[in-house]
């Protein structure tokens, strides 16, 4: 049971990386329509930024924040020098560029950082573990990535419903045509969504850096299970990308928990163990394939879509 | 020849709090030239859709030849000889005319699993095509592209491919629109040249042209008919004038 | 055909007059045919290895432009087919089924199931949701081979026997070679009638105008997924290829940026030109190659290569040099 629980807490948590994978992805592609592969890239940048800056200034804090700078940085520039020309192309054109970028980006880290991945570390408070149930001990840390994370979502709905940008950028998920005529900057509007999202990229990078991983390629799996939140939450919704990230990171790792145990009620010890391994990878894609298949526009599409 | 060919009954049809189709029933007789006119935004494009299975109608039904369609798909619907022409021109961009009508031709002469042939040379395609490209007068533009075509010729493409599968009933969805004065007339000759041996349901703002081609006209305001009858009759219906007149309702 | 119809520009098969684009694929072809003798002669193996590489991807890459350039299927879980022709024939040579007369059927036979299931799944939705299925189906299929472990799972099966053909020998890198050019051709050829076909008519129609199509009365899903699975199959042929060429089989063969890869040379190629994926395939895998013998950072000039082919030029290769107008 506790077992459980804890496993549900690792399923949110990796749900609340998920979301600020989708969120970006989600409006980057529900207002500039967008198929954008390198968004991994920039979840990978920000795990590099963070380690190279703590480093630097000895602060895992001020390595974060000047990694989240850097990466939003990085977005805003590859929106204005390569990004912008995607736009208005079919989805088949964005594919081929942005898994160009992927190619480059991670060519560009093995150059600038070598093949061998980098450590970053955790101030030694965040290494604690809270009995959050009686009997259960969790890392502290995993607890503030959950916690900051839903600030973080806060914040986004606070932004996307209380602000003119926001309202932009409702506006814009549901007619992109509408907000062009109504006069605003496009282009400066898009390159600010594309900043938000390569900034929340990056903040999910840095903050997984301590406990995952910090390597190259890193982006590209973790990518397609945002993909396919954002597939499963439908295109441009914020809220179903929240919705969907908490699915999805708890089938992900309860199934990936309990699944072998499942099968071993019918099968042997290892048919069980391997099949329960490949039955859980798959785990979300089943998910995305049934709801893709009931409500192909997502489970909860943003409004006018 | 009065049997009935197309049998509507009590189609409803609500998006949200808006009622696009209020019981519309209607009975068209094999042969008959049956006009819809009314203002825009009238629920033509419902109506249509309903009928050609592209919209799930909320209740009602619909028969076509006695055989139920109401839930058929669009497909099945165009094989039992429903064809339809589309108000938005939406053809094949790149491909020729010919080839446009040909595909047409295809989807009713059977199977298409065939995969040897190079269809471009099958005569029991390419004839019936020229044949229904001559109809309305686009045989010397046979092998221009669709995009090469002007608005007008696209417009007349349309009519080609409906005509082309050899259908029983035709659903004509604002034809004239965006046609010059030359081109409506030649269309108008087609028309009164298929009445009798097609049945035709013509959706149409030209009133001119409706009044001289139609046998019947019904009038369809906020999703309801009105009224229905002959020209002469729907002339001097006082609630047709009021719905056109009245409430300005020419501009829905 | 009668001297008025014009064919559309896309296939250009106007006989007798040799326009830059028949006279490219003509010189793509006349290159790959000599490849062996080539290598022959100056000694270099690596050429008739990189080059057979070359025919076998192109294989599959026409196998994804059926579905992709002329039908519109944007596909990419495309290399999941390489991986099950692969994996049918490396799980059968490891249990002692070496005769190709077995292999290969199987290995089709496989590939074209999985795409049915596939297809019949992914089919009913459109755009950016089609790529994303697709693409799911794929890493499933590719987490499976994971958890092989009998047949090697992540680090892979190495394939000790070649498929035996009675008298042929695959072993003989020319006669390997020679086979899998000429299944290459022979794809090609199959490929030109299907397009050209009744059939193809309706792929490609539903293409251009999939609610056209239905309106003028065709069942536009059966026939997409027929095609879909007809792609499948010819992509499980190259994968039973691919498994003999490189004596081994891995997950790899079916990890998405394989799918990229084919994805890649299409697009590069041409699509909807015949002989675009060997163009695609011929250029791509060479650039690859001589780029990782400039640097040992050649993705530093592929990506952003491929993101200027994305941005700039319109139907690939094929479109640059038949000067096609922009669309």
């Amino acid at each position: 049971m506790l077992y459980f629980f804890e496993q549900f807490l690792n399923g949110i948590q990796l749900g609340m990386l998920l979301f600020l994978l989708a969120a970006g992805l989600t409006l980057i592609f529900g207002i500039m329509d967008l198929v954008n592969l390198a968004h991994g890239s920039l979840y990978m940048l920000g795990a590099y930024f963070a380690a190279t800056f703590a480093d630097w200034t000895d602060s895992f804090l001020l390595g974060a924040l000047l990694a989240l700078a850097a990466t939003a940085v990085t977005g805003m520039l590859l929106e204005v020098i390569a990004v912008r020309r995607l736009y208005g192309r079919s989805h088949l054109d964005h594919v081929l560029g942005t898994f160009g970028l992927l190619l480059f980006f991670n060519e560009l880290v093995r150059l600038i950082w070598g093949p061998a991945g980098m450590t970053l570390s955790l101030p030694s408070e965040m290494l604690n573990a809270v009995e959050v149930l009686p009997g259960l001990f969790y890392p502290l840390y995993r607890l503030v990535i959950i916690g900051v994370t839903l600030v973080v979502a806060v914040l986004m709905y606070l932004l996307i419903m209380r602000t003119r940008l926001g309202m932009l950028i409702r506006a814009g998920a549901s007619n992109r045509e509408m907000v062009g005529a109504l006069g605003v900057n496009i282009k400066l509007l898009y390159t600010m969504i594309f900043g938000l999202g390569a900034a929340l990229a990056g903040f999910a990078g840095l903050m997984q850096a301590p406990i995952l991983t910090v390597q190259i390629g890193m982006g590209e799996n973790i990518l397609i299970a945002a993909f396919v939140v954002v597939t499963i939450g439908g295109i441009g919704s914020i809220r179903g990308a929240f919705m969907a990230s908490v699915l999805v990171g708890l089938a992900d790792t309860v199934g990936r928990a309990f699944m072998p145990d499942l099968l071993h009620a019918f099968l042997s010890e290892s048919a069980s163990s391997s099949l329960g391994r490949a039955l859980s990878s798959m785990m979300i894609y089943l998910v995305m394939a049934l709801v893709l298949i009931a409500r192909p526009e997502g489970l909860f599409p943003a409004a006018g879509k | 020849m009065a049997e009935v060919l197309l049998e509507i009954e009590g189609l409803t049809k609500r998006f949200g709090g808006v009622v696009a189709a209020d019981e519309i029933s209607l009975m068209l007789p094999a042969g008959e030239l049956h006009a819809i006119i009314g203002p825009n935004g009238a629920g033509k494009s419902t109506l249509i859709g309903q009928l050609t299975g592209e919209v799930t109608p909320d209740s009602g039904r619909v028969r076509f030849d006695g055989q139920e369609i109401t839930n058929l798909p669009v497909y099945r619907r165009s094989q039992l000889g429903l064809a339809r022409s589309f108000q938005v021109t939406t053809l094949f961009p790149d491909f020729t005319a010919l080839d446009n009508v040909a595909l047409s031709v295809q989807a009713h002469s059977g199977h298409s699993f065939r995969f040897w042939t190079d269809a471009r040379s099958e005569i029991a395609l390419r004839e019936p095509a020229r044949t229904a490209l001559a109809r309305v007068s686009l045989a010397e533009r046979a092998a221009t592209l669709v995009a090469d075509l002007s608005h007008g010729e696209r417009r007349q493409l349309e009519i080609a491919m409906a005509l082309a599968g050899r259908p029983r009933m035709l659903l004509l969805d604002e034809p004239m629109a965006g046609m010059g004065q030359e081109e409506s007339i030649r269309l108008m000759g087609l028309l009164r040249a298929l009445k009798g041996a097609i049945t035709v349901m013509l959706i149409e703002h030209d009133i001119d042209a409706v009044f001289a081609l139609a046998d019947r006209i019904s009038v369809l305001v906020y999703g309801r008919i009105i009224a229905t009858g002959d020209p002469a009759a729907i002339r001097s219906d006082l609630a047709v004038r009021e719905a056109y007149l009245g409430e300005g309702a020419a501009d829905g | 055909m009668s001297p008025t119809t014009k064919p559309p520009v896309k296939t250009g098969w106007s006989m007798g007059i040799v326009t830059p684009r028949i006279g490219l694929n003509i010189a793509a072809i006349a290159t790959l045919a000599i490849v062996p003798a080539y290598a022959a002669l100056t000694g270099n193996a690596f050429a008739l290895t990189l080059f057979t590489r070359v025919v076998i991807l192109a294989l599959a890459a026409l196998s994804l432009n059926l579905i992709m350039g002329f039908g519109g299927m944007v596909s990419f879980g495309h290399a999941a087919y390489l991986g099950i022709g692969g994996y049918a024939v490396g799980i059968l040579a490891k249990e002692g089924v070496n005769s190709g007369f077995v292999q290969w059927p199987i290995a089709i036979g496989a590939a074209a199931l999985y795409a049915l299931v596939v297809g019949a799944l992914s089919l009913r939705t459109r755009g950016v949701y089609f790529i994303m299925i697709t693409l799911a189906f794929a890493q499933m299929i590719y987490y499976v081979a994971i958890g092989l472990d009998r047949y090697g799972g992540d680090d892979g099966l190495t394939i000790y026997h070649r498929s035996a053909f009675g008298l042929i020998d695959l072993s003989n890198r020319t006669i390997f070679y020679y086979l899998c050019f000429g299944l290459l051709l022979v794809g090609i050829y199959l490929v030109w009638r299907i397009v050209n076909s009744r059939f193809g008519m309706v792929i490609q129609g539903a293409r251009s105008n999939e609610r056209r199509m239905r309106a003028i009365g065709f069942p536009t899903f059966r026939y997409r997924l027929v095609c879909f699975v007809i792609a499948g199959a010819m992509c499980g042929l190259a994968g039973a290829l691919l498994a003999n060429h490189t004596d081994f089989i891995s997950p790899a063969m079916m990890h998405w940026t394989r799918s990229g890869d084919l994805i890649v040379m299409v697009v590069l190629g041409g699509m909807q030109a015949l002989f675009g994926p060997l163009i695609g395939a011929l250029t791509f895998l060479v650039l690859e190659e001589g780029l990782s013998r400039l640097t040992e950072y050649s993705n530093l000039i592929l990506g952003p290569l491929l993101l200027i082919v994305a941005i700039s030029i319109h139907g690939g290769i094929d479109g640059l040099i038949a000067g096609r107008r922009s669309g």
